[in-house]
């Protein structure tokens, strides 16, 4: 134990010490298999639900578990990307890339699925610019500054790219002795 | 019903969706009183969890008034006030026979490197969750524990996991009479590992964070002695320096793959998803225990891999133990904490909102905005 600087009264401390006595603790979980078979896979499993969406299953399972989550079944692209991505194992790292990126295909589909039943997605509001707003309005200037600059740059490097097209195209057509004039204004 | 509705990284709002229905004879509908935002939903709201589907209701921290039981639930009647532990557990399969809850064979489909929890992704086995007026609840006849007339539903809502993750973290510690603990994070799990490893009878407790008001709180709370890391020029040494060279006795990794304070793991982990979230506070949890210790891991990470020095793990003998919470086989014992007043749940509620103010309660905790430590909603005010 290390008790260098410790400057704290543990006689003042509510509880201190009270779970300390291992003997009356069972800490955390240790393996007991006296009551299991060799395998401990003997237990009588409850009985199957029976889901009416599609269900996705690790290839890991030897059979399904007994009860199934049934929220927001697999559809769309990013559906097709998750069942693809099931055909590898928990172990397999594209498994869990291709879910992330059918994740972020999703978040797409959403908007599009919003679009479609005439509902236009108040995305300020569902990142929380309301609170945004009452509790951190310095930090909000600075991320419409920071987030201006950026924009300002972006545009002032592709309108000078453009420019630079411009006047590359001319070079080149004077070189063939004819100057689109279109271009020149 | 009303419902929290997840659009896609840091986008939710509230919306009607259909009231759940019983889908298995071991099933309960429960009509939610209390619901917490917890940090491990954050991990979700930052878009870290692999199949995490749009549309999608979160909220594993609950609890509510039974509504209507499966025909095989015999133990709980409408009417009940529950609280409802946020591992999905059947109770008989090989793994919840030896108090494994965390890690059922039987409730989660789509992956066996995780128990199921209510709405935490489909990796997680795809149930809706409790940020919403109603919850479906499979294998009520084993998970919900009944609320004591005495406690208060704040109280009871914080022990469905941030108080038995938390005191789980410091049970994992192995802690010795007089040993030095150090809690990476003081989040709610971070500030209540603190405070319980003080049960467990450490001689101190030294919290390492960098939110100052959240520090100030588990100085207070823990208590404990608190550090900001942003003032630390190298975790390792700094630990070292004040354990007289040897390190900790026990390091807790209560953070998990959103920690910030390191640009490389925040690249590789958080921007391009090549590492299963930042693992800064287990890199710092292994490099600061003393040779021999152990570290306490219940932050939340992804399914994939991280950085961390492994070879020290091996180099100094450190034991490494790691689980989501065995809610239920806690209880009784979280239970008696609560009745005795040496853990005070409660105390870390800040906030309160109704469901229809998702989005803002997401983003004042993900943003740690208004000094927020644990918001709590309400689904079914009146």
């Amino acid at each position: 134990m290390n008790q260098i600087t410790n400057t704290t009264d543990t006689s003042k401390i509510v509880g201190w010490g009270h779970d300390a006595d291992r003997e009356n603790n069972p800490t955390y979980p240790m393996r007991d298999r006296d009551a299991q078979d060799r395998t401990g896979a003997d237990w009588q499993s409850p009985p199957a639900q029976r889901a009416d969406v599609e269900v996705l299953q690790s290839i890991e399972y030897n059979r399904r578990p007994a009860v199934v989550g049934t929220s927001t079944p697999p559809s769309g692209v990013s559906g097709a990307i998750r069942r693809a991505a099931f055909r590898y194992s928990e172990s397999d790292w594209r498994h869990w890339l291709m879910l992330l990126g059918a994740d972020r295909i999703n978040m797409v589909e959403g908007v599009v699925q919003d679009l479609g039943r005439g509902k236009i997605p108040n995305i300020p509001g569902e990142m929380g610019i309301r609170s945004e707003l009452r509790h951190n309005q310095a930090g909000f200037a600075k991320k419409v500054a920071v987030a201006t600059a950026i924009g300002t740059v972006f545009f002032a490097l592709s309108q000078r790219r453009k420019l630079n097209e411009g006047r590359r195209e001319i070079v080149v057509d004077q070189t063939v002795g004819s100057v689109k004039p279109d271009r020149l204004r | 019903m009303l419902a929290m509705n997840y659009r896609g990284p840091y986008r939710v709002r509230a919306d009607q969706k259909p009231i759940p229905v019983i889908e298995h004879p071991r099933d309960a509908v429960v009509r939610v009183t209390r619901s917490c935002i917890c940090g491990s939903d954050l991990h979700l709201y930052h878009g870290l969890v692999p199949d995490t589907r749009v549309g999608m209701t979160f909220g594993h921290e609950f609890c509510g008034i039974v509504e209507e039981v499966g025909s095989a639930v015999e133990n709980l009647k409408a009417g009940d006030h529950v609280l409802v532990p946020f591992n999905i557990a059947c109770g008989q399969c090989h793994f919840c026979k030896q108090g494994l809850f965390g890690n059922c064979h039987e409730s989660n489909a789509q992956a066996t490197a995780v128990g199921a929890i209510y709405g935490y992704s489909h990796t997680a086995g795809g149930y809706d969750g409790g940020q919403a007026q109603y919850v479906r609840v499979p294998y009520a006849d084993f998970g919900p524990t009944l609320i004591p007339d005495w406690m208060d539903p704040d109280d009871a809502v914080l022990l469905t996991d941030v108080v038995p993750t938390g005191y789980q973290a410091a049970e994992m510690g192995g802690i010795k009479t007089g040993d030095t603990v150090v809690v990476f994070g003081a989040g709610p799990v971070g500030i209540m590992a603190a405070r319980c490893a003080w049960l467990f009878g450490a001689g101190r407790v030294i919290v390492i964070d960098e939110v100052e008001y959240r520090l100030n709180f588990v100085r207070d709370y823990g208590p404990a002695e608190v550090y900001n890391f942003r003032e630390i020029d190298d975790m390792a040494v700094f630990i070292k320096k004040q354990t007289d060279g040897l390190g900790a006795d026990v390091c807790i990794d209560a953070v998990g793959g959103d920690a910030t304070g390191s640009a490389l793991h925040t690249l590789f982990g958080v921007k391009l998803k090549l590492e299963a979230g930042s693992a800064l506070p287990l890199h710092w949890a292994i490099n600061s225990v003393k040779k021999g210790g152990i570290v306490s891991i219940v932050g939340v990470y992804g399914p994939t891999g991280n950085m961390v020095p492994i070879g020290n793990v091996v180099n100094k003998g450190i034991t490494i133990r790691a689980n989501q919470a065995s809610v239920k086989r806690l209880l009784p014992r979280l239970i008696e904490h609560v009745k005795e007043g040496r853990i005070n749940p409660k105390a870390l509620i800040t906030h309160r909102a109704g469901i229809e103010d998702i989005a803002d309660a997401y983003h004042i905790f993900s943003a740690k905005l208004d000094n927020c430590i644990k918001p709590v909603l309400v689904p079914n005010a009146a």
